[in-house]
């Protein structure tokens, strides 16, 4: 038995399948060419041809508009979707071949409460920890551990009803980190929060990166992206459009400053002397006014000021480019419906 | 938030974890089940006891009372037709109420069942362990009802158990059988469409199920008698009447038993189906 092991994995063949089932050595997630539809009516091409990487401790994220595909990609790498084509290997197993191991290194938020209402805030932590397969100490140690730093203690006794909404998706991300799983999966984890407990939220994740865990998270808010995710996939239609280090997408754009121009008016000879300026290198038209990308920093904006003038100013903000530049310049839309 | 730092050491090598076996999370799902059971034992009780205890009293002690009493068509009380059936009824009805409706409700307008669903164990496994809580308390349903219909009637109500095998089993495959039926209407009513589930599958099922009439006494009505074999209650009434109540006309052992054992098989596997393809897309 031990000759025939040996002699497999020396084999090449065998390598190259250890290879493909385990993705590069630093790979946490592995998605390659996966695409999902669902037959419908209507027929919907959901995921189309994906490839990703994520790596050990990387927390990546998935942007792209409503639709775009994001939480189809998350339902299948947490299990919940069989890929029509294509796979994913999470944690080092094939999610299509044994979900159930799968499930024991993942811990899932998804853009629902799916909190147990018939359970209250402590019971939902110990509870848990019961089907992970702590016995009841340890899982009631846990559970008033994970209470205390994510300061829901003084609800223990409360009902998830009961729950703001911004302590009930704290709940969610301390049940979902209960068993210690390797990867964690965030879907949409602060739409419908209020501002303070969005930071709150950031600040959780951020101290994830820090433990060590991989994070995949799914948002339409770029700022979001931004502000916590190493790398981000762009995604739209079910494709992936581009994918790298926020700030290097953002350089990509070849503009440091965007200067947005709310005009009673758009004429085309505007246009035309806006793009005349030195450090202008594009104008865009946007909904009631333009965007002008400008490679120098504020130097050039009196310029552009002066320029649109003429038109009906009613308004200009001078930013830097943020992920939504980066996700304008790649579709010719806005991310936010 | 400093109090979230150290919040994941990744060193899951400590010894409070146990093996994240199937077998361990489906043991922590009956604790769920249990505790929250245990919680709404009121309201458990209630919906359990009401209305057999309403029933027994008005037609067992009421109608005997006011001389409006009636009798089977060999002379037995009627108290004694109703023992097997009430039983039989508070065994389904718990099934439906305990798997039926939550599933519905967790599914369709919570989805609670989520973290359930995300423990590491085949997603069949937590439709099989709703299945065998829901079994759990539907015996428990079926042992308070008992005293009610056994001692409420103002008539003698006559039972005596000969074959205790015959009632285990009996008691057994209709506490499965509860269990599996709530399962299928859990994954197939809507949370809006319970109202309806009721008048057209509960209301029906009961009285058709030969709860209040033995089904050899349905002879005279011959198509009906026909008709109601599709519900799978006319077998579990039957079956503890021949249990209960052996004096009173019942149908075959080997019938009863064979037909319960088949809807059984077909409920749970039907259920279990329903329940995959309701959680993976």
């Amino acid at each position: 038995m031990r000759l025939v092991a040996q002699r497999q994995y020396r084999s090449p063949r065998f390598r190259l399948d250890w290879l493909v089932v385990n993705g590069t050595d630093s790979s946490v997630i592995s998605i390659e060419g996966l695409s999902k539809v669902f037959a419908g009516p209507p027929r919907v091409t959901a995921v189309d041809g994906i490839d990703l990487q994520v790596a050990r401790a990387e927390t990546f994220g998935l942007l792209g508009p409503n639709g775009a595909g994001k939480t189809t990609t998350v339902g299948i790498c947490t299990t919940r979707i069989r890929p029509t084509a294509g796979r994913a290997v999470v944690a080092g197993v094939d999610v299509t071949r044994d979900p159930v191991a799968v499930k024991r290194s993942i811990g899932v938020v998804t853009q629902f409460n799916t909190l147990d209402r018939a359970c209250t805030v402590w019971e939902n932590l110990y509870l848990h920890c019961r089907f992970f397969g702590m016995s009841a100490g340890p899982a009631r140690r846990r559970a008033d551990d994970l209470l205390t730093r994510f300061r829901l203690s003084e609800h223990a006794a409360a009902l998830p009803a009961q729950l703001s909404g911004g302590m009930a998706q704290r709940l969610q991300v301390a049940r979902a980190l209960a068993h210690r799983p390797t990867v964690l999966f965030l879907d949409e984890p602060t739409a419908g929060l209020d501002p303070q407990s969005r930071l709150a939220l950031w600040e959780i994740v951020a101290d994830l990166k820090r433990d060590g865990v991989t994070v995949l998270l799914t948002t339409h808010y770029m700022e979001e992206a931004d502000a916590l995710c190493e790398r981000v996939a762009i995604i739209d239609h079910g494709k992936v459009l581009v994918c790298d280090d926020p700030a290097k997408l953002k350089r990509g754009l070849g503009a440091e400053t965007v200067v947005n121009l709310h005009l009673d008016q758009v004429t085309d000879d505007l246009q035309g002397r806006l793009r005349a300026l030195p450090a202008v290198v594009k104008v865009e038209p946007v909904e009631g006014g333009l965007r002008v990308m400008v490679t120098a920093g504020d130097g050039a904006v009196p310029a552009i000021a002066h320029e649109a003038l003429g038109s009906g100013l009613r308004d200009m903000s001078v930013n830097e480019p943020s992920l939504e530049t980066v996700f304008i310049n790649l579709t010719g839309r806005e991310l936010r419906e | 938030m400093s109090e979230t730092t150290a919040v994941r050491s990744p060193a899951p090598a400590t010894s409070e974890f146990g093996r994240p076996t199937a077998r361990a999370a489906f043991v922590g799902m009956m604790i769920r089940d249990a505790r929250v059971l245990r919680r709404n034992i009121g309201e458990f009780l209630g919906r359990t006891l009401i209305q057999p205890f309403l029933f027994v009293f008005v037609f067992t002690y009421v109608f005997p009372k006011i001389g409006q009493g009636f009798t089977g068509s060999s002379g037995e009380s009627f108290a004694t037709i109703l023992v097997p059936g009430l039983v039989a009824v508070a065994i389904v009805f718990t099934g439906i109420m305990a798997v039926g409706l939550p599933l519905s409700i967790e599914f369709g307008a919570t989805k609670e069942i989520e973290d359930r669903l995300m423990a590491p164990l085949p997603v069949w496994a937590v439709a099989i362990e709703k299945v065998v809580f829901a079994a759990g308390q539907s015996l428990l349903a079926g042992l308070c009802v008992f005293p009610l219909v056994y001692f409420i009637p103002a008539t003698n109500v006559s039972v005596h158990v000969s074959n205790w095998a015959l009632l285990v089993i009996v008691m057994a495959l209709a506490c499965i059988l509860s269990g599996s039926l709530g399962l299928v209407l859990g994954c197939v009513v809507r949370p809006e469409k319970i109202g309806l589930m009721f008048a057209i599958v509960v209301v029906p099922l009961t009285f058709l199920g030969c709860v209040y009439y033995p089904w050899a006494q349905l002879a005279p009505v011959r198509w009906l008698q026909v008709v109601v074999l599709i519900n799978p209650l006319v077998y579990l009434c039957e079956g503890l009447r021949a249990a209960l109540t052996p004096e009173l006309p019942h149908m075959a052992t080997w019938a009863f038993l064979g037909a319960a054992v088949l809807s059984c098989a077909l409920l749970l596997v039907a259920g279990v189906r329903l329940f995959v393809r309701r959680v993976i897309t």
